[in-house]
């Protein structure tokens, strides 16, 4: 009990066969793909909006945040739906993944500072390296993934 | 504290609001009819409750303020005397500064306060009776001369009084200083040590009052607990006082409501908030998420039952669709609230700038009880504010002027508001020299808007005033008159998907109407389809629909214009402007869409109907997309995007201009 006192406590997912993880307590529940109601004009990685409960709430590829191609959902595609905050403002998102593994500890231990170079992903969207089972993962920082600034619209 | 409770402080906040409120209606009634003494006395009780609370919440400077501004009121009360209308003012802005204090007590100016109390000081009655004591009740008359009466007072507290911070042993003490007293506790009602609730004021007491004061003194001492207390005093000996045009009747044993004239006002208002509750508006939108959530429910359920030949599922599923709609106006009518508050403020902006700027203003408001979505009346408050400042700012002439052309000195400025429809329609009219017609043609024709010779109606040219840089005020006055202000108005009103109309019968002054939806949270919407997309298009901009012509349609690349009854609209080919992708249907057709004076033509693919819409806005994910107002859901749980006309309308003037300029 001591030792995972200040363990975290992660999701982990899949996305273009990498494994990523997201901080458990960001996330409120996970769905499996809905109808999807696009936004014209809206930045690419957020250009969705889905109904969970009556809400209506925006859906986020992180595919495309993340410079990987989009690609068509799957039987094993899942809708985690996080609580985050947006510009200040806490708002509930749908986060696409190709897969959803399990709700997991990762010991304090097992969390590496983030490496400056050797990634493929902009650093500040990740907020730990974690060892799980001798693979590595990469713990998202869902509030600057989600960050709205200047758009990335290509 | 359980994680739940609320917050003590936040609970006095609100109390205290209310009774702000409370002494603002009050001071405004004064001034009006300063000789009423009940308004006096409501207007001491309120300060003497924030003074009370205020302590015991540790608003330590607001409890300190509030006893300066008791103390004016406690000696208007025993000297007889009306209050100035000087004194109003400094009392209305004594409430200002009382808000401050217990909204950011650390940014309130203390010099401010000293001020005030300066003023209070000098337009107050005369300090010539002593002042009483922070916690202490208010003093006597001067004694009487008159032979002593005797009273049998016997008198019970509520419940929870205790809880409420009434010390009994305080009013027998206020008893024991009026003279010879005897005390005695009724011990009969106090349960056994195992049934005793210690917060509870189980006593009752009976007491034998020798004194010269009068009756009324009596009453006083329980003037704060008067309202839900048992009271009854019985005059054992006659009293000699004949002075006294409050004494009651020799021998009275009333319930306590009625003893006490001003009372009466406070128990009504106790009653009414006894049966009302506050709830946050957090509650009540989550609940109409539910009941949102529970209408797409029950559609599913009539397609099952549809497709059914169970006569029993059909029934039950008529039943849910008939409660669930039940339930939806329910839910939508807790939302509404009188409009009635919202004209309350504005008594003290008029009398504000009746003062500032000189001139008598009578105002009249009409419809209170009009009930309206309480974000539409919150956000109704500045452009409400704009429009009475410019109605008296400009519509109404000074008293000399008024006179020297037979009206009344006093202009009349009226606020009413009612139902029509769907719609609510606000007018505000005042008497005065109305709208100068050629001063804002030349405006116009200055700014460009209209031609030299061009020949508009009067609706038309009056909706000029609501653009931007627009103001005809020869001078710049702190009021009104800087080019702002009515272009703000429009924005507001747009913003609540409301319209604006202005008359001004020559001679008979200005009345501006505003025209609103009853609530932002649900709206009449024209269901539409752009590729394989649905969108909702608000119903009440929409004016009419057409076909798109096939000439129309080919020659449209050039020129997006459609000849309409002989006037050119512009059109914006929504599938262009979502980016659709596929082949387009055959047929397509336009929805004409209006704001105020404005019209484009919006091309759909198709015009499936009319639509229930819930309004869910967008997260700030989708801040920078400008041509939707907001989201709502079908009935078969998919999202529709709902249009955001006036931003669409600017789209096509800029398509109309760059179209001109080529």
């Amino acid at each position: 009990m001591a030792a995972s006192e200040s363990a975290r406590e992660v999701v982990t997912l899949e996305m273009q066969g990498e494994v990523f993880a997201i901080d458990a307590h960001w996330v409120r529940e996970i769905l499996d793909m809905v109808p999807v109601t696009e936004v014209p004009n809206a930045q690419p990685f957020v250009s969705g909006l889905i109904n969970v409960r009556g809400k209506v709430v925006p859906l986020a590829d992180l595919r495309l945040r993340f410079g990987m191609p989009q690609s068509p959902p799957t039987v094993d595609t899942r809708v985690i739906v996080i609580d985050a905050m947006v510009g200040s403002e806490p708002t509930a998102v749908g986060i696409l993944a190709d897969r959803v593994y399990e709700v997991t500890e990762i010991a304090p231990a097992a969390i590496e500072e983030t490496p400056r170079i050797g990634l493929r992903w902009r650093p500040e969207y990740i907020s730990g390296i974690g060892k799980l089972g001798g693979d590595f993962i990469i713990i998202l920082d869902m509030e600057q993934v989600l960050a709205v600034g200047p758009t990335t619209t290509q | 504290m359980t994680p739940g409770a609320p917050d003590p402080a936040e609970t006095f906040r609100q109390e205290a609001h209310d009774l702000l409120i409370q002494l603002e209606d009050v001071l405004l009634d004064l001034d009006g009819n300063p000789g009423d003494r009940e308004l006096i006395d409501t207007a001491f009780r309120a300060l003497h409750t924030l003074k009370g609370s205020g302590a015991m919440f540790g608003f330590d400077d607001l409890a300190r303020f509030a006893h300066t501004v008791e103390n004016t009121f406690d000696r208007l009360r025993r000297t007889g005397a009306e209050p100035s209308r000087e004194l109003i003012a400094a009392t209305l802005a004594a409430k200002d500064f009382m808000r401050q204090l217990i909204q950011s007590p650390g940014e309130a100016e203390a010099a401010i306060g000293d001020g005030l109390v300066e003023e209070l000081l000098r337009h107050g009655p005369a300090a010539s009776l002593p002042e009483t004591g922070p916690c202490g009740a208010a003093p006597r008359p001067a004694e009487p001369k008159e032979a002593p009466a005797i009273y049998d007072i016997v008198f019970a507290l509520p419940p929870d009084a205790l809880l409420r911070g009434t010390n009994p042993l305080r009013l027998l003490d206020e008893l024991r200083d009026m003279g010879e007293c005897t005390v005695a506790a009724d011990l009969g009602p106090v349960p056994a040590i195992d049934g005793l609730d210690p917060e509870r004021c189980y006593l009752r007491w009976r007491v034998r009052l020798v004194t010269r004061q009068p009756r009324s003194a009596i009453d006083e001492v329980f003037m704060f607990v008067i309202d839900d207390m048992e009271l009854s005093v019985t005059t054992m000996a006659p009293e000699a006082a004949t002075s006294h045009p409050e004494t009651h009747p020799a021998t009275d044993a009333t319930s306590a409501a009625d003893l006490i004239p001003p009372s009466t006002r406070g128990t009504a208002e106790r009653a009414a908030a006894g049966s009302s509750i506050r709830i946050p508006a957090e509650r009540i939108d989550n609940l109409m998420d539910r009941v949102g959530e529970l209408v797409i429910a029950q559609s599913r359920l009539r397609q099952l039952a549809q497709g059914s030949l169970d006569p029993t599922l059909r029934s039950v599923s008529e039943d849910i669709e008939r409660l669930s709609s039940e339930l939806r106006v329910t839910t939508m009518g807790i939302r509404m609230v009188p409009i009635g508050q919202l004209f309350a403020r504005f008594r003290r902006v008029v009398h504000d700038l009746s003062r500032d700027l000189g001139k008598d203003v009578r105002l009249v408001t009409a419809g209170e009880e009009t009930e309206m979505d309480k974000t539409v009346i919150e956000n109704l408050n500045d452009p409400l504010v704009h429009l009475i400042r410019n109605a008296i700012d400009h519509g109404l002439e000074t008293a000399a002027e008024r006179e020297a052309v037979g009206k009344p000195r006093a202009g009349t400025l009226s606020l009413e508001a009612r139902h029509a429809g769907a719609q609510v329609l606000i007018t505000i009219r005042d008497d005065g020299r109305g709208m100068n017609r050629q001063r804002i043609r030349a405006k116009a024709v200055e700014a460009g808007w209209l031609s030299e010779a061009g020949d508009v109606p009067d609706a038309e040219l009056f909706q000029m005033i609501f653009r931007p840089g627009f103001s005809t005020a020869a001078a710049v006055t702190n009021v009104s008159g800087r080019g702002v202000g009515m272009d703000v108005v429009k924005r507001a009103i747009d913003g609540l998907h409301g319209f604006i109309d202005v008359s001004s019968p020559p001679g008979r002054g200005a009345q501006v109407t505003l025209r609103l939806p009853l609530t932002l949270a649900i709206i009449d919407g024209l269901l539409v389809r752009i590729g394989r997309g649905r969108y909702v298009i608000p119903l009440s901009t929409v004016e009419e629909c057409v076909e798109l012509s096939e000439a129309d349609n080919l020659r449209s690349t050039g020129r997006s214009f459609l000849n309409i009854r002989d006037e050119l609209v512009p059109f914006l080919r929504l599938r262009d402007l979502f980016k659709v992708q596929g082949p387009a249907d055959l047929y397509p057709k336009v929805v004409i869409v209006t704001a105020g004076d404005q019209r484009v033509g919006l091309v759909v693919d198709q015009i499936i109907g009319d639509h229930q819409t819930v309004i869910k806005s967008l997260s700030k994910l989708h801040a920078d997309v400008a041509a939707f107002s907001g989201a709502t859901i079908l009935g078969d749980g998919t999202v529709a995007l709902i249009l955001d006309v006036v931003n669409l309308i600017s789209a096509g003037r800029i398509q109309e201009m760059r179209m001109k300029a080529s």
